[in-house]
């Protein structure tokens, strides 16, 4: 039996080393065509031309995450203590699985919503010909990273110990304060992971953005039609030819995206794994 | 003066930010109910698209999210629960544990759109399965086992040291202790691991679109015919409706039923969960 179960130990192991190695077997041959620097830095990618360059996507990619970051943490970590330290226990018990439900709700319903509120809703606002934008995609994504952030940082802030902040409350600091100075700081290796948490969502999010962002190439500006890595793959993959070099470019998109989020992954286990220690 | 506006405003941003929280919850549940509670019909539910009749029906779609699931549960399951144990139970160099610990947080991690590529060039490709259900679920399963591995191994955690050396004390087996004492009593996880996982599988869209295809004909789910079946789950139905049909209330209809299907496995999920905690 015991070799059985050690079988199965080993399979995720095995799933991670096939991963790997297909998408860097797959990934090479169209980054070794195009040329490394052409590939990651080109400003032109069009399909029709043979030109491969992801670098507005890789632009769109970290100012989308940035913007949903920006956006979502704050409301998020408010959000967060709220539930920790000011709400009644009854309407924190309301509050969470209200959380867990947006957690769980389909990408693809998030960006049905954005199509048929946010996009119109935008392009009204700001006088846009079409509202399918960067800032479109930003706020779904925005929304859409609340919920790890939220439960993330509530854990972190709960796990702080209670003396803290009785001392910080003796010593005569309002309860606020003693929520921002004493509480937040100490949980602030928590709340570092909600937030790479986050990033690493919104970084790898691909169906929502798809229904909302106008996935053209452009250089990333916030009301314009873009392109991000995710939807870079997925909106080509579809209609690609096999073995032809769009479909192999699409390839070394995932790739490059890979190395983004093993990136992400190695920094979200250092967090956590120093906020075990402690 | 400025510790009382320092306060108010402190108390605003924190009113503020969990209406916020709230408000878009419910906007979205009220939103989502207002516009696709009126497409929903038995005719809906029961039927395929029928271009003479001009009607629409999702029955197809039900039968492939239902089919997924199923088998990507009866592959992921005995693997997740058997890692979970030799992780557990039988591992004794830590240096390994951590190993198979971290690839499965690495797995975890792995956005969706990889797992569609991923499948794409080992399922449907290399293993000549094609676009079929058959590779979606196959995907799938690499995509859901953290989530089954995870949550049973936190459950194994729970089952007091004194019943394993009771059942070893009384002569059992490590296996048989495993089988009779350890996994019984931390059922309620290994069920909770497969809610979440099949929370997933239910959301999931991106890899199915891409290893699953997007047909909504009607499948025919003989045992010959289904390695080849291949179709769309609910979630690639709505993008199909939503994005390249321009048919926004079906769309919506479909949108319901997902948020039906959320809520009742955050609610079992949530249920078994606190049970687990009692226990």
């Amino acid at each position: 039996m015991q070799v059985l179960f050690t079988l199965c130990g080993l399979a995720a192991v095995g799933f991670v080393l096939l991963i790997t190695v297909y998408l860097v077997i797959s990934g090479i041959p169209a980054i070794q065509k195009v040329g490394l620097f052409d590939f990651l830095f080109g400003q032109t990618w069009a399909a029709s031309q043979d030109r491969y360059g992801i670098f507005p996507l890789i632009l769109t990619s970290v100012y989308g995450t940035a913007g949903a970051i920006v956006i979502g943490v704050p409301i998020g970590f408010f959000t967060a203590v709220f539930l920790a330290k000011v709400a009644p226990k009854k309407v924190a018990n309301v509050i969470r699985p209200a959380v867990s439900l947006l957690a769980g709700i389909p990408s693809v319903v998030y960006g049905l919503v954005g199509m048929c509120v946010l996009v119109p809703a935008l392009r009204e606002w700001l006088n846009l010909p079409a509202g399918d934008s960067l800032l479109a995609a930003i706020i779904v994504l925005a929304v859409m990273i609340l919920p790890s952030v939220i439960s993330l940082s509530e854990t972190a802030l709960e796990a702080v110990p209670k003396e803290y902040e009785e001392a910080s409350l003796a010593l005569g600091a309002t309860k606020l304060d003693t929520y921002f100075r004493v509480s937040a700081p100490a949980a602030k290796s928590g709340i570092a992971a909600a937030v790479v948490l986050g990033i690493g969502r919104a970084i790898g999010e691909a169906m929502a953005i798809m229904m909302v962002a106008g996935n053209v190439a452009n250089m990333p500006e916030l009301t314009r039609s873009v392109r991000f890595l995710t939807t870079g793959i997925s909106i080509e993959l579809n209609y690609s030819q096999d073995g032809s070099l769009q479909r192999q470019a699409l390839f070394s998109i995932g790739l490059v995206l890979f190395l983004f989020t093993m990136l992400i992954n190695a920094f979200l286990n250092l967090v956590l794994k120093r906020e075990k220690e402690r | 003066m400025r510790r009382k506006v320092y306060e108010i405003i402190g108390r605003v941003l924190l009113y503020g930010c969990a209406a916020i929280t709230i408000g878009l919850l419910l906007f979205l549940i009220a939103y989502i109910l207002f516009r696709g509670v009126g497409g929903i019909s038995w005719q809906f539910l029961s039927t395929s698209e029928s271009v003479i009749n001009g009607t629409i029906g999702i029955l197809p779609a039900i039968e492939n999210t239902l089919f997924v699931i199923l088998v990507s549960l009866v592959i992921a399951l005995p693997l997740g629960v058997g890692a979970a144990i030799y992780l557990t139970e039988y591992a004794k160099n830590k240096r390994f544990v951590a190993v198979i610990e971290f690839a499965s947080e690495t797995l975890a991690g792995i956005p969706s759109i990889i797992y569609a590529l991923v499948g794409v060039i080992i399922f449907c490709t290399a293993l000549k399965l094609q676009k079929t259900l058959l590779s979606g679920s196959l995907t799938l399963v690499i995509m859901i086992l953290p989530t089954i591995i995870r949550s049973t191994q936190e459950s194994l955690k729970t089952v007091p040291q004194s019943y394993r050396e009771g059942a070893l004390g009384l002569g059992s087996g490590k296996w048989h202790m495993i089988r009779t004492v350890v996994l019984p009593s931390s059922i309620e996880g290994i069920v909770t691991g497969c809610i979440l996982a099949v929370g997933r599988v239910v959301g999931e869209s991106a890899v199915l679109m891409y290893t699953a295809g997007m047909s909504m004909a009607m499948q025919s789910f003989s045992i010959d015919s289904i390695t080849g079946a291949s179709g769309a789950t609910l979630t690639v139905a709505l993008y199909h409706y939503a994005k390249e049909n321009a048919d926004f209330q079906v769309a919506f209809s479909i949108a319901t039923i997902l948020l039906i299907l959320t809520v009742l496995i955050n609610f079992a999920a949530a249920f078994l969960g606190k049970k687990l905690k009692r226990s």
